[in-house]
């Protein structure tokens, strides 16, 4: 993954001339080099053996025909592993459920969080409990969230969701097995609403007082000075969220696992899923270590790109 | 949850621009508390599923799972009562993972982010990059050598394979966090500790730990919130032995009978100790979650 950070380029740029100032231009004897490198090197080492060793030798599995239970039959195929993910249209299917999932749940969180942060900015008693109650999604175990939905909410007979549909008429739905990405939705931005809702609570919170009270002298409405003042505040901590939000949502596994099992058939797999699938149920792991290849490759690139945008943001803030 | 709601986040004199246009002050008022109702109603809605959650662990079994729902019942203590019984090593192998990792990403983390920013390498962007990217790479891209590597080293189902695993999983997000910490040092201060012909070490414990010691604890909470969740290495590499607090919510699922009420208890108390933990540390949550990007 190293690689990541030779696409990176001019974002970095600002960030180098910093540390180059307190560096003193990087002019330092051998010793002193030494010196300061030692604090960074155990952290270094560490990171680099326990996750860049996993993942050469997965290269090495991606070019072989294995199976997990007879480790002994071990023939060298070439890219004949990644020809067959090219035909692989489950790959292609669970590749975009994955897309669906991790953009629907970021967009739909932001969205959310958005508004339960501006309703949560404006000073009403008991401020800090409502916004206690409104983050406490976020603190459940994920494996918990995940069972929570599936059977205490969503259970076709006894889930509390049908229930409350019920009351309005709507005949009880089996969301699981009929509309299992939604499912897994309703559960994962029951999750993350609340994290986008912290970090835009933040930059609301983080808003040049000044200015909005000249806005106010100068008579500007609730609209004007949101769109001026706060939307442009707020778009790099939108940003971060979303960036941020993604990072972490798109390696979901404990919902998909626990609520459907990828199901039915592949409808609701995503591409971590369908590898661990792969692995861990069919036993192939060359064919699991080609696609876990591929994701890395589709994740550089992302990354590439969407580091650029961290390190922006992190610039900004100082 | 006292001092959650003791921590309001914006200082008090801040002005209100959001209480609608200045046209007439009842109807700001007015405005005011329609505003002040939906914000309750959404947070109840938000809450609700853990409050049902919670009441679901008092339940009998058969009340759990009736329809329609049982809301009024007498309260138990038998799902807990069956839960602590039962689940003794998950929590010790919970304990231990989460706890030493922790303590090894601090360990190897606060040294590494003084050298990205208080004396810092060369290339300190270079290395920053690396350790996020990382956290990018997919886990699922390096289960199955971890797997095999595990299994001829003779350390699958070993609750010290999951310390390596979880230290790797938070280091970067820790190295991140500690410098952002760092960087907010004021040089006056470590010029001082240098005039003083103070060492690394001596610098690090005397001068720089006790200033970051907030930081340290933001830092800290995060690793172990991640670290007491996760689910997929311990389902992938832990049997009988190794198997922690997740594997157990998951493990009261039973094919026979109902379970509902005894999996509403696990997952509370499974779930407890994180959310008491964030409710009280809600400003170190933000600035962790955003690996310092935001203060």
């Amino acid at each position: 993954m190293t690689t990541v950070a030779a696409h990176a380029g001019s974002a970095r740029r600002a960030e180098s001339q910093r540390a180059a100032r307190r560096a003193d231009k990087h002019q330092y004897p051998s010793a002193e080099r030494w010196r300061r490198r030692a604090p960074l090197l155990p952290a270094l080492i560490f990171t680099i053996v326990v996750t860049q060793i996993p993942f050469l030798v997965t290269i090495w599995y991606s070019l072989h025909s294995r199976n997990l239970l007879r480790p002994d039959s071990d023939i060298f195929v070439g890219l004949s592993n990644y020809l067959d993910i090219a035909r692989d249209s489950v790959f292609r299917q669970t590749a975009l459920n994955s897309v669906v999932i991790t953009l629907g749940c970021v967009l739909v969180a932001m969205v959310l969080g958005i508004v339960l942060a501006i309703l949560l900015d404006r000073p009403f008693r008991g401020r800090g409990v409502a916004r206690t109650l409104l983050i406490t999604p976020f603190l459940i175990m994920p494996v918990a969230t995940s069972v929570l939905w599936s059977m205490a909410m969503l259970n076709p007979t006894y889930g509390l969701f049908n229930w409350t549909l019920g009351l309005v008429g709507i005949d009880p739905v089996d969301w699981t097995s009929t509309y299992p990405i939604v499912a897994i939705l309703m559960a994962l931005v029951w999750q993350w609403t609340p994290f986008m809702m912290l970090l835009v609570l933040a930059g609301l919170q983080a808003q040049p007082k000044d200015v909005l009270e000249a806005a106010a002298m100068d008579g500007a409405g609730w609209w004007r000075t949101f769109a001026s003042i706060t939307l442009p505040q707020l778009r790099r901590y939108i940003e971060l969220g979303i960036l941020l939000g993604i990072i972490y949502v798109v390696n979901t596994f404990d919902q998909i696992y626990l609520m459907t099992a990828g199901g039915p058939g592949t409808a609701s797999a995503n591409l971590p899923f369908y590898i661990y699938q792969r692995a861990f149920l069919g036993f192939d792991v060359g064919q699991a270590a080609a696609m876990g290849v591929v994701v890395v490759i589709a994740t550089i690139i992302v990354a590439s790109l969407a580091l650029r945008l961290i390190f922006r943001s992190f610039d900004v803030k100082e | 949850m006292s001092t959650a709601t003791a921590t309001p986040a914006p200082p008090a004199g801040r002005p209100a621009p959001d209480v609608a246009p200045r046209r007439g002050a009842s109807r700001g008022r007015v405005t005011g508390s329609l505003l002040t109702t939906l914000t309750w109603i959404l947070s109840l809605g938000f809450f609700f599923p853990v409050l049902w959650m919670a009441m679901t662990a008092f339940k009998q079994e058969n009340e759990a799972s009736s329809s329609p729902p049982t809301w009024f019942f007498t309260p138990t203590l038998d799902q807990f009562r069956a839960v602590v019984g039962e689940s003794g090593t998950y929590v010790a192998n919970s304990a231990i993972a989460t706890g030493v990792s922790t303590v090894l990403v601090l360990l190897l983390g606060i040294p590494a982010a003084y050298a990205l920013s208080i004396r810092p390498v060369e290339k300190v962007s270079d290395v920053l990059f690396f350790f996020i990217s990382t956290k990018m790479l997919p886990v699922v891209a390096v289960i199955v050598p971890i797997y095999v590597i595990a299994g001829q080293l003779k350390v699958l189902d070993n609750v010290w394979t999951l310390v390596v695993l979880y230290t790797a999983m938070n280091l970067p997000i820790a190295v991140w966090m500690m410098r952002s910490f760092f960087q907010e040092i004021p040089a006056e201060v470590l010029e001082a500790a240098a005039v003083d012909g103070a060492g690394l070490m001596k610098t690090l414990r005397s001068v720089l730990i006790p200033m970051v010691a907030p930081g340290i604890a933001a830092t800290a909470l995060i690793c172990v919130i991640f670290a007491w969740n996760e689910f997929f290495f311990a389902l992938n590499l832990t049997a009988s032995q190794a198997a922690t607090v997740p594997i157990f919510i998951v493990s009261t699922m039973t094919s026979e009978g109902l379970f509902l009420a005894r999996l509403c208890a696990a997952a509370l108390l499974a779930s407890l100790p994180v959310i008491l933990a964030g409710w009280i540390a809600q400003k170190q949550l933000v600035r962790g979650l955003s690996m310092g990007a935001i203060k």
